[in-house]
């Protein structure tokens, strides 16, 4: 593209836009709302993991000094059939959103809600919810994905769902499987008849929560005159207008969406679950403004975690380490209502390698969990979790360094996934020979009860629409307004793209995040896309800019208009005339007005992301205890825009994907109640729990983008389950097949089998 | 959370009217650290909280080369931890001190509290058992004294009547060549609760074991005193046999559940393995050793 390295601002780390308020206190999160006659609304959940709703009485909470307004299933219109897309995961089912939203006839999870009550402050709404009666049918509970994909399990959405174990199954009966995803390359029987050794294991992973800390909230004002707004923690304010809209039955354009801070998100803050009842409440009082928000209770027990998950993998090799056939088998929890991640679980599979003959199958099942949202990389952490444990039994067992045998298998550009797609260039090959460079990798690991574990991660990353609108100032700065909610530093990302598109210095950009009215429509900060699209979008804006200041400067300077050309910060004429941006940008209100650029993009030419990992661990053998000793994290970042950024979002990730592999699980019990929903019992690794995250950025600059940007967010969290099960193997010669390996279950697999 | 009134007595005879005047949901108010919590997630319906730390019996540390030391009950950790005479004499009880929360837990939390709030992996109770402590009770009725393992009866439940105030727990002084430790298993190294906790403590005269105390946590309704594992330390020098009868007589006497914090099975190993680790500590300590870890 255009741009050419060297680069004078990406690559550098400047101070983020946001920093300040940050650090002071000073941001405004969506629980520092505060409006005239403001009333405070909470939830009132289902006690219960799968019932049948026989009758709820708000009379006493209404009879209740202080309570304003209830609202139930009744308040809300009968949603028709459709499919929404509200960005990372696959489209929802308007009705099973609404139902996930407020429960119909039935709820699917403990925690699910039923109804939501408005009061003059949040003690009184509180006391109000268990003055709201609830009568129900109690019916068991299907708690984990294999009971629920037997044919006797109870059927939580009756004959809706018809998926089946065959393609030639599907809609034949009612079950839980909702969807069946297949893909098919090559002869699969034919390559594990060529091969030398083949394995074949099974596993499982629990279901994790993405664990942000600002719990989810929204407050909403409904006008008279029909016009509502949103002031909301979210990943992305588009989505929340769609799917408010298409909930409360009201045009998109009569919805403003105002995004605040967010703290946090990883993909679980792009669903809607308070937004349409805060609004409902508001308007049921006459237009008040209702906030709400919940506790972290609520937050677990009934926001969208990832899938528990069983797979079952069979990989064939030859002796000399060449892969010859992978057989992959997927089932994925979707929690109460279809929609499981486990078709990217089951395209990101086999990612780093290129393996003539495949076979993956994936089964969305229903369950009586909360339904899952995106999680960082959804799917792939444990479907790659499951391949990255096979191939390293393989190396194990053919006596082949993990590394050289993945080297030897890698998928490079033009390699062919089973899903279909062909890599385009990648770094998968730099980084695995980075890790082998690596001093990590390099040195001798000592000492009792010590093992170490490798691993690769693939994503695929995303692209999707995304909408830039710069105004040159007169004093020479920019002032650069995106619909892009900033999570991990997207202000400065963007900002730097700007200022390194126009040559200007990084400070003279003031990046504002802004309304649903106020910008081109903008997806989803997930996906890892934000920095790819968003920055595009800046870079387009910026060329428009550029563009119009040569216009301009022709126009002052009396020249031909291709006598007049953009760079480094300033425009340049005949004779030797120039314009620094500083002196062009003072000109413009007298010689025809501001200059605005602008730009709506919707970029495909992602760039697929990859990563290894190395992992040292001491296994205390007497408890069964994990100690994180080095970790390394090795990645292929594109082009790394703010590197300080980059290392923090693959320490981010490294450090969920080891909560996943060690501590953190949904801990339900044989009647589906969570028993584990804080952050006392939900195990997140402490900054005790985790050594420093070591880095190493490997940069292959994505062609299809502008500054060679390749999203690098997600990937991180893939291979760190897998890294940490291989080293606890090193260690102990268990191989954990099920995780988290805490020391419950760890302790159980060291341990004699019991009498 | 509930409305509450707040009051804080100067006295004890102030305090306790105040519990017998407002019923069981006045409730006492130490550091505060449980009772809040519990508040606030409507565990325990709250009507009143009675401070008493205005109380001058109720925080202080003396020690008295006789008499040994008394902790005033509501005398926050860090004071115990930091404390000189304690972290020289009684270093067990500096274990539990300071492990119990963070940094701004302990400059509230008390033995007390913990003791009073009677959790069956509460982290100070195991040391307060070996360590031979007494609790002194002020009530309607006047004054009793409890052995600590004797105070709870159940998870939550412990042997205060309406209107009763722990007012100290008292410790003998320290004899000569003995030792005591505490320690506790936590998934994380902070942020848990005790999946087992156990202590220890011993004395030696020349190499015999003369007396051996020992108590574990969280494997039983209430933390668990077990006799048995001390007796088989005592009378005899400390060998790898007599640790391994102990900490099985620790495995044995643990009826844990299994919840999210941990399995039975796993409950039951640990009751062994840190039934050894702290007989070995103990003693190190006993013999003047610094501890590894
Ligand atoms: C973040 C955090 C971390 C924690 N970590 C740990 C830990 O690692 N280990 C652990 O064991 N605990 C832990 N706790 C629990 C708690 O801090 C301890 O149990 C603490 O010792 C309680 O003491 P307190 O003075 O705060 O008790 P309070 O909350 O004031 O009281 C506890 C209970 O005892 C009663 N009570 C208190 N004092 C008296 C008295 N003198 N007479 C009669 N009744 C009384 C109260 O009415 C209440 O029912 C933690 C708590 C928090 C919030």
């Amino acid at each position: 593209m255009v741009a050419t390295e060297p680069y004078k601002i990406v690559g550098t780390r400047p101070v983020r836009p946001d920093g300040v308020d940050k650090v002071t206190g000073r941001a405004a999160y969506g629980s520092d709302i505060k409006l005239p006659g403001m009333l405070y609304a909470r939830v009132k959940r289902s006690p219960h993991a799968h019932a049948i709703i026989k009758k709820i009485d708000a009379s006493k909470a209404l009879a209740l000094p202080g309570v304003k307004a209830v609202v139930t299933r009744a308040d809300f219109r009968e949603a028709g059939p459709g499919l929404i897309d509200i960005g990372e995961g696959p489209p929802v089912n308007l009705k099973f959103m609404l139902d996930n939203v407020c429960a119909g006839d039935k709820v699917v999870y403990k925690g699910h809600a039923v109804a939501s009550v408005a009061a003059t402050d949040l003690h009184t709404a509180e006391d109000a919810l268990n003055l709201i009666e609830v009568e129900y049918e109690v019916l068991p509970p299907v708690m984990n994905v294999r009971d629920a994909m037997l044919e006797s399990a109870p059927l939580i959405h009756g004959n809706e769902l018809t998926g089946g174990l065959t393609a030639a199954d599907m809609g034949k009966r009612p079950s839980n499987i909702a969807n069946r995803v297949e893909f098919e390359m090559g002869d699969v029987d034919a390559g594990f008849a060529q091969s030398d050794i083949v394995i074949e294991r099974e596993f499982e992973t629990a279901m994790y929560h993405q664990g942000y800390i600002e719990p989810h909230n929204a407050t909403a004002l409904w006008n008279k005159d029909g016009d509502i707004t949103i002031w909301t923690s979210t990943q992305g304010t588009f989505s929340v207008r769609t799917a408010s809209a298409m909930i409360l039955g009201v045009p998109v354009s009569s919805i403003k969406v105002v995004p605040m801070e967010i703290g946090g998100g990883f993909g679980g803050k792009i669903p809607v679950y308070l937004e349409p009842h805060a609004a409902l409440l508001s308007k049921k009082l006459g237009g008040v403004p209702v906030k709400m928000w919940m506790t972290r209770e609520e937050v677990l027990e009934a926001t969208g975690p990832t899938s528990g998950t069983y797979s079952r993998v069979k990989i064939g090799a030859k002796n000399d380490g060449t892969l010859m056939a992978a057989n992959v088998h997927l089932a994925f929890e979707a929690g109460g209502f279809p929609g499981s991640p486990v078709g990217a679980g089951a395209m990101c599979a086999l990612g780093p390698y290129s393996i003539p003959n495949a076979f993956v199958e994936g089964f969305d099942v229903v369950v009586n969990r909360p339904k899952v949202a995106a999680y960082r990389g959804p799917g792939a952490p444990a479907s790659e979790y499951a391949v990255e444990s096979v191939i390293d039994e393989i190396a194990e067992r053919i006596g082949m360094d993990p590394m050289d045998m993945r080297l030897k298998n890698a998928a490079v550009e033009g390699t062919r996934r089973p899903d279909g797609a062909t890599m385009g260039v990648i770094g998968n090959v730099q980084v695995m020979e980075a890790i082998k460079d690596s001093p990590h990798y390099k040195s001798e690991l000592e000492g009792e009860n010590r093992g170490r574990g490798v691993a690769m991660g693939f994503w695929f990353n995303a692209g999707m629409e995304s909408a830039a609108y710069a105004t040159v100032v007169s004093d020479g700065t920019v002032a650069l307004v995106t619909g892009a909610t900033d999570i991990g530093g997207t202000r400065a990302s963007h900002a730097m793209q700007l200022a390194e598109t126009l040559g200007i210095p990084y400070d003279d950009v003031k990046p504002h995040v802004v309304d649903t009215d106020s910008i081109g429509w903008t997806g989803v900060t997930g996906g890892s896309r934000t920095t790819f699209a968003g920055g595009w979008a800046v870079y387009e804006a910026a060329m428009d800019i550029r563009v119009q200041m040569e216009e301009r400067a022709a126009k002052i300077w009396e020249v031909d208009r291709d006598q007049v050309h953009y760079d480094n910060g300033a425009v340049h004429g005949p004779d030797g005339k120039v314009f620094s941006f500083k002196e062009l940008a003072a000109q413009l209100p007298h010689t025809g007005g501001t200059i605005s650029g602008h730009a709506d993009v919707n970029p495909t030419t992602v760039g697929a992301a990859f990563a290894g990992h190395i992992c040292d661990v001491e296994v205390d053998p007497d408890t069964g205890k994990v100690t994180i000793l080095r970790y390394t994290a090795v990645q292929d970042v594109g082009t790394a825009v703010h590197p300080s950024y980059v290392e923090g979002q693959i320490q981010g990730g490294a450090s969920q994907g080891i909560g996943m592999a060690l501590s953190e699980e949904y801990f339900y019990d044989e009647n589906g109640v969570m028993r584990n929903s804080s952050f006392l019992d939900y195990r997140m690794p402490t900054t005790l729990d985790l050594p420093m995250i070591d880095t190493i950025l490997v940069e292959v600059p994505n062609p299809g983008h502008p500054y060679g940007v390749r999203g690098v967010g997600e990937v991180p969290i893939i291979p760190p389950l897998a890294a940490v099960a291989n080293a606890i193997y090193n260690a102990t010669g268990v191989r954990v097949r099920k995780l988290p390996a805490n020391p419950r279950n760890l302790l159980e697999e060291m341990l004699p089998p019991e009498a | 959370m509930q409305d509450v009134t707040y009051r804080r007595p100067a006295t004890l005879q102030e305090a306790v009217q105040l519990l017998k005047d407002n019923g069981p949901t006045a409730r006492v108010l130490a550091g505060g650290t449980d009772i809040i919590v519990m508040a606030r997630e409507r565990r325990r319906d709250t009507s009143m909280f009675v401070d008493i730390k205005a109380i001058p019996e109720l925080t202080g540390i003396r020690f008295d080369a006789s008499e040994g030391l008394t902790l005033g009950a509501a005398t926050p950790l860090y004071q115990i931890y930091r404390n000189e005479t304690i972290q020289r004499l009684y270093p067990c009880l500096v274990d539990s001190a300071s492990l119990i929360g963070g940094t701004a837990v302990q400059g509230r939390a008390s033995f007390g509290g913990n003791l009073c709030n009677a959790g069956p992996a509460a982290d100070s109770i195991p040391s307060l058992i070996v360590l031979e402590g007494k609790a002194r009770i002020v009530g309607p009725n006047g004054e009793r004294t409890v052995a600590v393992e004797d105070f709870c009866t159940a998870p939550g439940r412990n042997v205060l009547e309406a209107g009763e105030i722990l007012v100290s727990l008292s410790f003998p002084a320290p004899q000569p060549n003995s030792g005591a430790r505490f320690l506790r298993f936590i998934p994380r190294n902070e942020m848990d609760i005790a999946v087992v906790n156990a202590a220890t403590s011993l004395r030696f005269e020349g190499n015999n074991v003369v007396a051996a105390r020992i108590a574990i946590g969280a494997v039983a309704p209430r933390p668990l005193f077990v006799p048995a594992a001390g007796a088989a330390l005592v009378g005899k020098p400390l060998t790898d046999e007599s640790i391994a009868a102990a900490a099985s007589a620790s495995r044995d006497a643990a009826t844990p559940i299994d919840d999210m914090r941990g399995s039975v099975r796993q409950r039951k190993h640990l009751s062994y393995v840190l039934t050894e680790r702290t007989i070995r500590d103990a003693a190190h300590r006993a013999r003047g050793e610094a501890l590894e870890h």
